[in-house]
C-alpha cells in the first residue's frame, strides 16, 4: 500500500452555494490584502517602516485610546481636555468626512442595486452643493431660521441631485444610452458649472475663488458651539449631517427588504425579463433609481458645503468615486456601508497629513481591486487534495 | 464472468448540495452497447448523478470505473477523455459560431491555427456516418432547436465520446424529430456505443431503453430493469412508488361568456419577421381551447402578444371587458391574467430571491400581500406556506432561492402562483414540459379544475397526446396562421397531424 506517499495537488472547482458568510470574509480580506499591497507600494514610494505608516494614519483619523480616555474624563469631570484637540479631534474630523461618502456610497449601493452603474454620484453631489450654496446665500436672507435655511438647503441639494441623476436616467430608459459613460461624462460638466460660478463666474468675491462664509443659519451646528458649557467640546467640528447618513441607510435598508418598491427593483436587477413578466415597469424604474440616487448624492453635497461654511474652488473632487468602492466593499448593504464609510473617512483623515501625498487614493484604488478579485474568487473553492484519495471501496484495494 | 461489458460503472456515489442529499450512495452501471433508460421524479437527482460521471460535479464519496478500471474525473474534458459526453438539457452552444467551430471550441487539441475547411469536413463525414444531419458552416442561431441538439451530439462524437449521456433529450423535439434521434441511437448502440438516456415520457423509454433504472430521493429503488416487457404502467409506479393514471377525467366542459377574443392579429417574432398573421380566436368561461402546431409557427409570439410580453403589429383583442389595440397599455396585460411561461427560468421566476419571494411576483403590489409602500412579511410568509403544502412543492425552505429547485419544483411554484387566484384567463405554454408523470398528472388535474371554476384556458403544447386528453376544442397553427379548428373529441390525429404539416382542412 503506498498510500502515505501521495502527493497532494491544489484543485479549484467552483461554489455551488454562495453563503453570506463568504462575502463578509471578503470584504475583511479584501482590505488587508489592500493593506499588505499598499505596504509594498509604500516601500516602494520610500516610506521606510509602512507599518509605522499605517500606524501613524490610524492614530490621526480616529486617535489612540488613552487620547480617548482622556477625553472621556474630560467629559465627565466637565473640564478642559487635557491634550485639547487631540482627545476626541481625530474622530470628530473623521466622522464629519463620513457625511458625504456615506451618503455617496448609499447613492451607488440603490442604483448597483438594480444594475444600473451610475458612477456620477460625484457630479451629482457637485450639483446639489451648488443648489445648496444658491439657496444659502442667494434666496433666503442670512437672518431666516437655522432649522428652516438647513431644510430648505437640504431640498434644493436633494432636487439638484435628482435631476442630474435622472437625465441619464431617462436616456438609459428611452433610447437606451449606456449609463456609465453619460453619468462619467456629467462629472465633468459639473466640474466646470462649479467652476465658471466661483472660480470666473459671478459668486466669487474678489479674487477668493469663493462664495464667502455663509450666514450662519445655513451652516451645520459644530459640537464647538456647546463648548461655553461643555469645554472638551472645544474645537470639534463634529456636526449632524452624519444623521442624514444614517437615517438613509436605515431608510434604505427598509426600501430593499421591505417595500414594494425595493422588491421591484431586486425584480429587475436579478431578472428584467421576469419583471417585464409581472408587469413591474423597467422604463420608470430606471428613471426612479437614478433620480433618488442622484438625489443622495446630492445630498452629500449640501451636507458638506453647510461643513464646509463656504463653497469654494477646491471643492473636493472624488467622494463620489470613494462612494462607489464603499458601496462594493459593503457588499450593496446600506447599513454595512455605514461602517464602511467611517472607516473609509478615517482613511481620507488619516492620509491628509502624510507623504507622499495621494496614499489614501491609492490605498483605495487597491482596495476596490482586491475586494472585485477575491469575490471572483470566492465563486470557487480551492480543494487540496491527495491524488489518491476518492473513498475507496475495500474489494478496489485488494485487487490493486 | 457476467455476460455483458460494463462500459461505466458508478459505486456508492454520495453527492449532497445544501439541504438535500441528492445521490445518496447511488449505484449504477451501463453496458457497452445498451440504451440505459435513467428515471425519477423530479429532484430525484438525475442530472445530479450523470453530472457526476459527465466531470461536472465531484462526488462526496464513491467512484467511477471505466472499463472496469477506477477513474477520478475533474472536469468534462477529463471525462470526455476517457470517453463520456453529455449533452445538457440547456445546451451550451454560442449562437454567433458556426457548428464546426462550436464543435471544436474549447477542445485543446488544434492549439493555435484551425484549420476549419479540415474540421468542417470531419464534422460533415461523422454525420453521414451516423445519420445526423447538419450543415457544418450554418451558424448555430439559424438551427432549430433539433439541429442544435444534433451538434451537441457531433460535439461529443467528434470529442470520441463512447458513453452519451442525454440528459431530457425529447423534452424539446418533435416528433418527427424524436423518430430521427431514436434512429441515430440505435444506430450508435450498434457501433458500440452506450447511451444513458433521461427522460420523463415513459412511451419513449419503452421504445428506445434496453434497461431500466429507476432513482427515487437519491436511492436507487430499482435497477437494472429489462424494458422489454415492462409496461409504462409499471415504469410509472417504480417511478413515484403508487399507481398513476394516465387518463385524465374530465366532465363535458361548460362553456360560458367570451373571455378572451382576438382579432387580426399579427405580430413580429424576434428577428422583425412576420410571426403571426390575422389570427382570429376566441376563448370561453370554462373551456380549454388547445393550440397545436410544430414549433416556432407562432406559437410563442402568440402566448406573449396575449400577454403584454410583445406588441402586436396589427390586430384587435378583447379581454374579459377591456377592448385594447396595439396603442394601448399592454404593460400590465400580465398582471391581469394567468400565464404559464414557456421557460420558466427566463420569463416565470427569479432565480436568486427565495420561494417566498417569487410567488407573490404578480401580486405584491395589491393587498394583502402590500398595503401602501410596505410588502407585508408575515403575509409573504403566510402566502408562500399555504401554497407550498397545497401545491406540494419540495423545498428546503420558503426561503430557499428557486435557482436551487429541481424543474418540476420550479413548475410548481410557477403553477402555484398563477392558478391559486382563480384567474379568469390563463394562456399555458408547455405547462408540464420536462416534469414527471407525477408532476404532469397533477398539473393535468389542476388545468381541468380551473376550468371547471370557470377559467377560460388557452393551452400551447406540442404534445398531442396532451393537447388531445385536455382540450375541449382544438386550433391548429401553421406558419403564423390558423391553419384548422376542430372539437377536440373525437378529432383525428392523422389530420391534426397533416394540418400541421401544411395541408389545409379539407373544409
Ligand atoms: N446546483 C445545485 N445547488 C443546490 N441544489 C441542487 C443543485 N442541483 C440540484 N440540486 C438539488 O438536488 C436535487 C436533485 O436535483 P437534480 O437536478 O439532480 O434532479 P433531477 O432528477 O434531474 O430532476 P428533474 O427531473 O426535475 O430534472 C434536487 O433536490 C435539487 O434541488
Ligand atoms: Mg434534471
Amino acid at each position: 500500500m503506498n498510500q502515505l506517499a501521495s502527493s497532494y495537488r491544489i484543485r479549484i472547482e467552483t461554489r455551488l452555494d454562495n453563503p453570506g458568510w463568504t462575502r463578509v470574509v471578503s470584504s475583511i480580506l479584501g482590505v488587508i490584502l489592500a493593506l499588505v499591497v499598499g505596504g509594498f507600494v509604500l516601500r516602494a514610494a520610500g516610506a521606510t517602516d509602512p507599518i509605522g505608516t499605517y500606524q501613524e494614519i490610524f492614530k490621526e483619523g480616529f486617535g489612540t485610546p488613552a487620547d480617548w480616555q482622556a477625553g472621556v474624563t474630560a467629559l465627565l469631570t466637565n473640564t478642559d481636555c487635557p491634550k485639547g484637540l487631540l482627545c476626541f479631534g481625530p474622530l470628530s474630523d473623521t466622522l464629519v468626512k463620513t457625511s458625504p461618502i456615506l451618503l455617496t456610497a448609499l447613492a451607488c449601493i440603490l442604483a448597483f442595486r438594480m444594475k444600473l452603474w451610475n458612477i456620477g454620484a460625484d457630479g451629482q453631489m457637485f450639483m446639489g452643493a451648488w443648489a445648496a450654496t444658491a439657496v444659502a446665500i442667494f434666496i433666503f436672507p442670512p437672518g431666516t431660521d437655522r432649522v428652516l435655511m438647513l431644510g430648505v438647503m437640504a431640498l434644493a441639494g436633494i432636487l439638484a441631485g435628482f435631476i442630474y441623476g435622472a437625465i441619464p436616467g431617462f436616456l438609459k430608459a428611452r433610447l437606451n444610452i449606456n449609463e456609465i459613460i453619460i453619468t462619467l461624462m456629467l462629472n465633468y460638466i459639473a466640474y466646470k458649472w462649479l467652476e465658471y460660478f466661483v472660480v470666473v463666474g459671478p459668486w466669487s468675491i474678489g479674487d477668493f475663488e469663493s462664495t464667502g462664509r455663509f450666514p450662519v443659519s445655513a451652516t451645520w451646528p459644530r459640537l464647538t458651539e456647546a463648548a461655553k458649557s461643555i469645554p472638551a467640546l472645544s474645537g470639534l467640528t463634529a456636526h449632524p449631517g452624519i444623521f442624514l447618513g444614517i437615517i438613509a441607510a436605515i431608510v434604505l435598508a427598509w426600501i430593499f427588504k421591505r417595500s414594494r418598491w425595493g422588491y421591484e427593483i431586486r425584480v429587475i436587477g436579478n431578472n428584467p425579463k421576469a419583471a417585464r413578466y409581472a408587469g413591474i415597469s423597467l422604463a420608470r424604474n430606471t428613471l426612479l433609481v437614478m433620480g433618488v440616487s442622484g438625489a443622495l448624492a446630492g445630498l452629500a453635497g449640501m451636507n458638506e458645503v453647510a461643513a464646509l461654511r463656504e463653497l469654494n474652488g477646491r471643492f473636493q473632487r472624488g467622494l463620489g468615486f470613494t462612494g462607489v468602492i464603499i458601496a462594493w466593499l459593503a457588499r450593496l448593504n446600506p447599513l454595512a456601508a455605514i461602517l464602511v464609510a467611517f472607516l473609509f473617512g478615517g482613511l481620507l483623515v488619516g492620509t491628509q497629513l502624510i507623504q507622499p501625498q495621494g496614499i489614501a487614493s491609492m490605498l483605495q484604488g487597491v482596495i476596490l481591486f482586491v475586494v472585485v478579485g477575491t469575490e471572483l474568487l470566492f465563486r470557487y473553492r480551492i480543494r487540496f487534495e491527495k491524488i489518491e484519495r476518492v473513498a475507496i471501496a475495500p474489494e478496489a484495494l485488494h485487487d490493486g | 464472468m457476467t455476460e455483458a461489458i460494463n462500459a461505466i460503472e458508478m459505486h456508492s456515489i454520495v453527492k449532497r448540495f445544501p439541504g438535500v442529499v441528492a445521490n445518496d450512495h447511488v449505484d449504477f452501471a451501463c453496458q457497452v452497447g445498451e440504451v440505459h433508460a435513467l428515471l425519477g421524479e423530479n429532484g430525484a437527482g438525475k442530472s445530479t448523478l450523470m453530472n457526476v460521471l459527465a466531470g461536472m460535479y465531484r462526488p462526496e464519496a464513491g467512484e467511477i470505473l471505466v472499463s472496469g478500471k477506477r477513474v477520478v474525473l475533474h472536469s468534462p474534458q477529463e471525462a470526455i477523455a476517457h470517453g463520456i459526453g453529455m449533452v445538457h438539457q440547456h445546451f451550451m452552444l454560442v449562437p454567433p459560431h458556426s457548428v464546426a467551430e462550436n464543435i471544436v471550441l474549447g477542445l485543446n487539441q488544434p492549439r493555435f491555427l484551425l484549420n476549419l475547411s479540415h474540421i468542417e469536413e470531419q464534422v460533415a463525414a461523422l454525420s453521414e456516418q451516423y445519420g445526423l444531419s447538419v450543415n457544418p458552416r450554418a451558424k448555430i442561431w439559424e438551427l432549430s432547436v433539433g439541429e442544435q441538439q444534433r451538434v451537441e451530439v457531433l460535439k461529443m462524437l467528434y470529442r470520441g465520446a463512447k458513453v452519451l449521456i442525454l440528459d431530457e433529450p425529447t423534452a424539446v423535439l418533435t416528433p418527427q424529430e424524436v423518430e430521427v434521434l431514436f434512429h441515430t441511437l440505435r444506430d450508435m448502440t450498434k457501433r458500440g456505443h452506450s447511451i444513458v438516456f433521461i427522460s420523463h415520457k415513459l412511451d419513449e423509454v419503452v421504445a428506445i431503453a434496453d434497461r431500466v433504472t429507476v432513482l427515487r430521493r437519491g436511492k436507487v429503488t430499482a435497477a437494472n430493469v429489462p424494458a422489454k416487457g415492462t409496461t409504462k404502467a409499471q415504469l410509472a409506479q417504480l417511478m413515484v412508488g403508487r399507481e398513476v393514471l394516465f387518463q385524465v377525467d374530465k366532465k363535458k366542459a361548460q362553456p360560458g361568456d367570451v373571455v378572451l377574443a382576438v382579432e387580426g392579429l399579427c405580430a413580429d417574432n424576434d428577428r422583425s419577421l412576420p410571426a403571426l398573421r390575422n389570427v382570429s380566436l376566441q376563448v370561453r368561461a370554462g373551456e380549454i381551447v388547445g393550440v397545436a402546431g410544430v414549433a416556432g409557427n407562432g406559437q410563442r409570439e402568440l402566448a406573449e402578444a396575449l400577454t403584454g410580453l410583445r406588441r402586436p403589429t396589427a390586430g384587435k383583442m378583447t379581454l374579459g371587458k377591456i377592448a385594447l389595440d396595439r396603442h394601448t397599455q399592454w404593460l400590465k396585460l400580465g398582471q391581469q391574467l394567468a400565464h404559464i411561461p414557456e421557460d420558466r427560468a427566463v420569463f416565470g421566476s427569479v432565480a436568486e430571491l427565495s420561494v417566498a419571494e417569487n410567488l407573490i411576483l404578480k401580486r405584491f403590489y395589491r393587498p394583502p400581500i402590500s398595503s401602501g409602500w410596505s410588502i407585508n412579511a408575515s403575509a409573504v410568509r403566510q402566502n408562500a406556506d399555504r401554497l407550498v403544502v397545497q401545491y406540494q412543492i419540495a423545498t428546503p425552505t420558503i426561503e430557499t432561492p428557486v435557482r436551487m429547485l429541481s424543474g418540476g419544483n420550479l413548475q410548481k411554484v410557477i403553477l402555484a402562483r398563477e392558478t391559486s387566484e382563480r384567474p379568469y384567463l390563463m394562456v399555458a405554454v408547455h405547462p408540464t414540459r420536462g416534469l414527471d408523470i407525477g408532476a404532469t398528472e397533477s398539473v393535468h388535474k389542476l388545468l381541468i379544475e380551473q376550468r371547471d371554476a370557470d377559467t377560460g384556458i388557452l393551452l400551447i403544447s406540442e404534445d398531442l397526446d396532451e393537447l388531445l386528453s385536455l382540450s375541449d376544442r382544438l386550433i391548429v397553427l401553421y406558419e403564423g396562421q390558423i391553419a384548422g379548428e376542430m372539437p377536440a373529441e373525437g378529432a383525428d390525429i392523422h389530420t391534426i397531424g397533416l394540418m400541421m404539416a401544411g395541408a389545409k382542412a379539407d373544409a
